[in-house]
């Protein structure tokens, strides 16, 4: 690990003032993310801001009917959360089907949504990659590929986002809440907050250098049935190969009359399609639901089992709906 | 290269060698309390909260396996909430109650979960172990503060803790030796008895 300086602010506005006046400065929450990357030196800050006293540990009731989720938060205390285990399940679900019950105790809202790839290569230093250095290439492309990308990735990274949490909130229309150094404050739909590879894997969110997450805000219930269905190499503490975000609403004769689709593993980012979704309840096919969102699929070899796999996911998923 | 360890990403070889525009080390004065003790330290803001036990405070009961939060060996309570110690700085833990396998025990009389760890062989090489049984504390009081699992059939309700809860909430401590079996069943027995 590179030496860095330690600070510990007490203040959003004094921790929003150091990551800006700082060069190469990074928050630490749970830190079970940036510490296992700076030990690797894929991650070299040289300042650590410590925001783990500030004030953003509070899950509150919105004027709106929903749910504010305050950066700090752990996942376990978030899964814990009454409301959100009766009306946020889909969220419950998938926090509870991520990492740890040791590492669900320090991880937090806003470290999750930020936490980086586990493409092999990108922790692997002696090997090129456009994500921790720009330019070098992709070996991943050509390489042992069975857990990247095999929807919106691009010549230069084909990366996934390997958070459970991200899927569930992408289903439920999140929103990240931020602050900076200025006092500005943005709001910014989950939809927009990752970005697909492009040109610049490097830049994975639409978070500006120096901006800081104050909160996740969740809208009001969505009725139906909540499901996460995760699929991976081991029963627990593994990252997802596939998985499926869903929330069914079930009308005539069990067929679903609304639904929100979203899939983990597959892509940069946690990936919705609207149209497979009304496609799904216009049809009652899961199978013309995947035709739609597989449809610009392409694997890269040892992930070609991916497409399949999401397809047969999506099936599962829709039985379980059919049988709750 | 196993499918399962691949899935946590790849411990690379992280060249150690300071660069020349690298910032120098920062040494910290740094009290931690652990197991009800008083430390007064000096550290460089580098160290773990593992490292902080196990070289500069001398309590080698917490293991180091992974070093990356993939096998629970250095797992330690804070505040009676389990973590995994390798993967927070000890400078982010000032002034919180740490607890490791060695203060677990009240002088003599050995914590239950110990007791029920050598009543049901719950060990082999017995490395893994210290981060079991703190796992096992502190698992057993989110199971009754009524904390749901992945495995709970229904997550607004409570769950009984059955051997599939068990091994679900302690699938973050790994065992080499695969002890798992007395594992639970130490567990299981510990689970009734007033903790
Ligand atoms: C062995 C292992 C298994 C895992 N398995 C899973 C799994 O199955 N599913 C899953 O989803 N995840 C899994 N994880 C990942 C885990 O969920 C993340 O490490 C965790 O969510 C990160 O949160 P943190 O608070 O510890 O983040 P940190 O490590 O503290 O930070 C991560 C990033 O977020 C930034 N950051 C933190 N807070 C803020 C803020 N308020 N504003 C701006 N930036 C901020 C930091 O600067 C850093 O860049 C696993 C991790 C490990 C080690
Ligand atoms: S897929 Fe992305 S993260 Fe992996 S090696 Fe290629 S550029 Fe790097
Ligand atoms: S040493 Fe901390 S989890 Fe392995
Ligand atoms: S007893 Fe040997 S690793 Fe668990």
């Amino acid at each position: 690990m590179k030496a860095f300086t330690y600070e510990r602010p007490d203040s959003v506005a004094a921790a929003a003032s150091l990551a800006a006046e700082r060069p190469n400065a990074r928050l630490i929450a749970g830190g079970t993310n940036l510490l296992d990357l700076m030990k690797l030196q894929i991650e070299t800050p040289t300042t650590l801001i410590d925001v783990n006293r500030l004030p953003l540990d509070q899950v509150a009731d919105t004027p709106e009917g929903g749910l504010r989720v305050g950066a700090l938060v752990r996942n376990a205390d978030l899964a814990a959360h009454p409301r959100v285990r009766k009306e946020y399940g889909v969220l419950a679900k998938a926090l509870l089907a991520g990492a740890s019950g040791q590492l669900r105790n320090k991880a937090t809202t806003a470290g999750n949504l930020l936490q980086r790839t586990r493409c092999y290569y990108f922790y692997d230093t002696s090997k090129p990659c456009n994500k921790r250095a720009p330019g070098s290439g992709c070996a991943a492309i050509g390489g042992y590929n069975r857990i990247m990308a095999v929807l919106g990735a691009s010549e230069s990274c084909i990366a996934t986002n390997p958070s459970d949490m991200n899927v569930a909130l992408r289903a439920l229309d999140a929103t990240v809440e931020t602050a900076d150094a200025g006092g500005g404050a943005r709001t910014i739909p989950i939809a927009a907050f990752h970005r697909l590879p492009g040109d610049t894997p490097e830049i994975e969110t639409a978070l500006r250098p120096g901006e800081i997450i104050t909160a996740v805000s969740l809208p009001k219930p969505v009725p139906g049935i909540h499901l996460y269905r995760k699929v991976r190499d081991r029963a627990s503490y593994a990252f997802a190969t596939v998985s499926v975000a869903a929330i069914v609403a079930k009308g005539d004769g069990g067929r679903p009359s609304a639904a929100r689709l979203a899939f983990g593993g597959l892509a940069h980012k946690p990936w919705r399609d609207e149209t497979a979704e009304r496609i799904l309840v216009e049809t009652g096919s899961a199978d013309a639901a995947a035709d739609r969102v597989l449809a610009g699929a392409r694997g890269y070899g040892s992930n070609d089992f991916k497409i399949p796999l999401a397809r047969r996911t999506l099936r599962a998923v829709m039985d379980e709906a059919a049988h709750a | 290269m196993a499918a399962g360890a691949a899935s946590f990403g790849w411990p690379g070889h992280p060249s150690a060698a300071p660069a020349p525009d690298d910032p120098a080390p920062q040494m910290l004065p740094l009290r931690l309390t652990v197991n009800g003790r008083g430390h007064d330290l000096r550290l460089d803001s580098r160290t773990t909260l593992l490292d902080a036990l196990r070289e500069h405070i001398g309590l080698t009961g917490t293991k180091k396996g992974c070093d990356h939060g993939q096998c629970g060996a250095c797992t330690v309570l804070v505040e009676g909430r389990r973590i995994n110690s390798c993967l927070t700085l000890a400078a982010m833990h000032e002034g919180d109650a740490v607890t490791t396998v060695e203060g677990l025990a009240k002088g003599e009389a050995l914590h239950p979960i110990q007791a029920a760890f050598i009543a049901h062989d719950g060990f082999q090489c017995g490395y893994c172990t210290p981060g079991q049984i703190c796992s096992a504390v502190g698992m057993l009081a989110e199971a009754r503060a009524g904390w749901p699992s992945h495995v709970t059939a229904d997550i607004a309700g409570t769950a009984a803790l059955s051997d599939a809860e068990i091994r679900e909430r302690m699938s973050g401590n790994l065992c080499r030796c695969s002890a798992y079996p007395n594992i639970v069943a130490a567990i299981r027995d510990a689970a009734g008895s007033d903790l």
